[in-house]
């Protein structure tokens, strides 16, 4: 830093000769955007408005613009021959989607609801692999395999998703099953090797989004525990706190926003996703809400899928305002 | 915290299983791609073959495929890096009413399931806009697929560049200002050198994200285009391209985990700063 500062300052000693060689006349040096300079100088708005111009513009014409048509698209009745809307207003894709007491809807909203619970299953499950995971890297690992370790977990993040996918196929494929070996009877890994597997379908559906999204739980959780100053922890102790009492009293209530954080990945990204549990499942076909989704516009029937995408949307957004208030947004 | 033996032990234990569920499936796949037999099954360490290796390099649909994809990340990509940029400028270095709603709307698009990003984008991507002087239509193809993932890999770029700032000094700025660099010189001799490498990491990720995304990509690419996730996704199915599917994902895997590991490093350098 302090040679960049140099070089700073061996600029302005520059300028200052090329001052006192113009007589000191000029109120500064020569330089191409001077004029662009003195707009903004002082001129707070100004740079806030250029900054942030772009950016916000962007989001909120392609992608806050395509959210409020992609309700609005959910009003038009669809066209009864070609499967295409038509320009009248109607409330019954709305009705479709949500009068869940009506025996028809109920089974898509129950649908939708089952989804959400193994969107929090998924999270429950991924919180209590990587507390003990994260605090074991943080505060117990000798200081030395600290970074290693952390990098070791986050780096399958990157693995590419469908490559994930298709590993669990890979995995849990059972012996003589319809995916198995042309002329090996074999099965995949877990078959193979541990003589067990869960087969395709709902556990493997859990296994693999667990650990699709188990680094995204991690990584924050990590880097909260990493801020939480030690002296806190021997504090706790010497009043007395034994290890399970500091967990609870000290270390969970500054974790929260951390979880939080973590939390919005596992629980969203379960949520929608649908590509990954058709990898591995049984041939169960409406598991999932995503494959629901999926299905109906491809029907095609644009406007009642766009009118079931609401669920989603309302769930996330709103868990998105509870996760804000717990803190999360400072920590993703 | 003075943890008992057995407790430091059940952790480390719990550790160590963590990281064997997480690199024994992608094991799995880097064997199967030398494995000679066209199936999932696992071969156990018997059979080795170079075969489909050199059947993905010859044959044309993965290699267009991954073509496709890198075009597609790169230019999302700088996109992404520009507005994010901006972005974490304006939010790091001014107070300014409604800038929790910005944050929010930058997290947003990979907050939101890919589903729903993908399913809206389709919709707006299909419509014909008439702005009364003239009419226009997105369409689908290349730049579809560009508007879409650079909308959702602005987030990364954003991240990585303004955790950067928020570290870094206010007082690097004033003592610039102080020194009489203008606005201009202070980027380009203080902030920009400052963001160098979180700007090269949060661009790194920014490709990986784009270059490893499949829902959207099936809303917003129309039917004449084809990414590499698309190809592994229609390919997996068909027997006889399993042992190509083997290759292409592993290649993925040997290609995107280095270059992440090389964003991790670069994220860290200026956190002693």
């Amino acid at each position: 830093m302090g040679e960049r500062l140099d070089r700073a300052a061996r600029l302005i000693e520059q300028s200052a000769v090329q001052n006192s060689a113009t007589g000191g006349r000029a109120s500064g040096p020569f330089h191409p955007l001077r004029a662009v300079n003195r707009k903004f100088h002082g001129r707070r708005r100004l740079g806030v408005g250029s900054l942030l111009g772009v950016p916000l513009g962007w989001m909120l014409f392609v992608y806050v613009g395509s959210l409020l048509l992609l309700v609005l698209s959910s009003l038009y009745r669809l066209h009864p021959k070609q499967s295409k809307p038509t320009g009248e207003i109607t409330a019954s894709n709305l009705v479709s989607a949500f009068k869940f007491w009506d025996p028809d809807v109920w089974p898509i909203v129950w649908v939708f609801f089952r989804t959400t619970g193994v969107a929090l299953l998924v999270t429950a499950i991924c919180f209590l692999i990587a507390l003990p995971v994260a605090f074991f890297v943080s505060k117990v690992a000798p200081r030395w395999l600290r970074r290693g370790l952390i990098v070791a977990l986050l780096m399958p993040l990157w693995a590419g998703y469908l490559v994930k996918g298709y590993a669990w196929r890979a995995m849990v494929s059972p012996a003589g099953g319809r995916f198995a070996a042309a002329g090996r009877g074999d099965g995949g890994f877990l078959e193979s090797v541990f003589g067990w597997t869960p087969g395709f379908g709902r556990a493997a559906i859990v296994i693999a989004l667990v650990y699709l999204w188990l680094p995204y739980m991690i990584l924050p959780i990590y880097a909260g525990l990493d801020r939480l100053p030690p002296s806190l922890l021997d504090a706790a102790s010497d009043l007395g706190a034994k290890p399970f009492r500091t967990f609870r009293s000290v270390i969970l209530p500054m974790l929260l926003p951390s979880v939080a954080a973590g939390s919005i990945f596992t629980f969203s990204l379960t949520l929608g996703d649908y590509i990954v549990p058709q990898i591995v499942n049984n041939g169960e076909e409406r598991f999932m809400f995503g494959t629901i989704i999926n299905a109906t516009l491809g029907a095609p029937n644009q406007p009642l899928a766009a009118a079931y995408t609401l669920w989603p949307l309302i769930i996330i957004i709103l868990y998105l305002l509870a996760m804000k208030r717990a803190g999360a947004f400072d920590n993703l | 915290m003075k943890l008992s033996w057995p407790a430091r032990i059940a952790l480390a234990g719990s550790t160590v299983l963590t990281l064997v569920f997480l690199y024994i499936p992608l094991a799995v796949v880097l064997r199967l791609s030398f494995n000679p037999a066209k199936s999932v099954a696992w071969p156990g360490f018997n059979g080795y073959t170079l075969d489909w290796w050199r059947k993905a390099w010859e044959s044309d649909g993965p290699k267009d495929a991954l073509i496709n994809s890198v075009k597609v990340a790169f230019v999302a990509m700088l996109i992404a890096l520009i507005l994010g940029t901006l972005a974490a400028m304006a939010m790091a270095r001014f107070q300014f009413f409604g800038k929790n709603a910005v944050s929010f709307l930058m997290v947003l698009p990979i907050a939101l399931p890919g589903i729903v990003t993908g399913i809206a984008l389709q919709n707006t991507f299909s419509r014909t806009f008439d702005l009364g002087l003239f009419s226009f239509r997105v369409g689908f193809g290349f730049h579809s697929l560009v508007i879409a993932h650079a909308t959702f890999c602005v987030v990364v770029a954003y991240n990585n560049v303004i955790a950067r700032l928020r570290r870094s000094s206010p007082n690097l700025l004033e003592a610039s200002a102080d020194l009489g660099a203008h606005g201009s010189q202070t980027f380009r001799y203080v902030t920009f050198p400052l963001m160098r490498s979180a700007l090269l990491a949060g661009g790194i990720l920014a490709f990986a994200l784009s270059f490893d995304e499949i829902v959207v990509t099936t809303f917003t690419a129309g039917s004449g285009f084809l990414t590499l996730p698309q190809w592994i996704l229609a390919n997996f199915s068909r027997p006889q391209n399993v042992p190509l599917v083997n290759v292409m994902a592993t290649f993925v895997m040997v290609v995107s985990i280095p270059l992440a590991y090389l964003a991790q490093r670069l994220s860290d350098s200026g956190s002693d700063n």
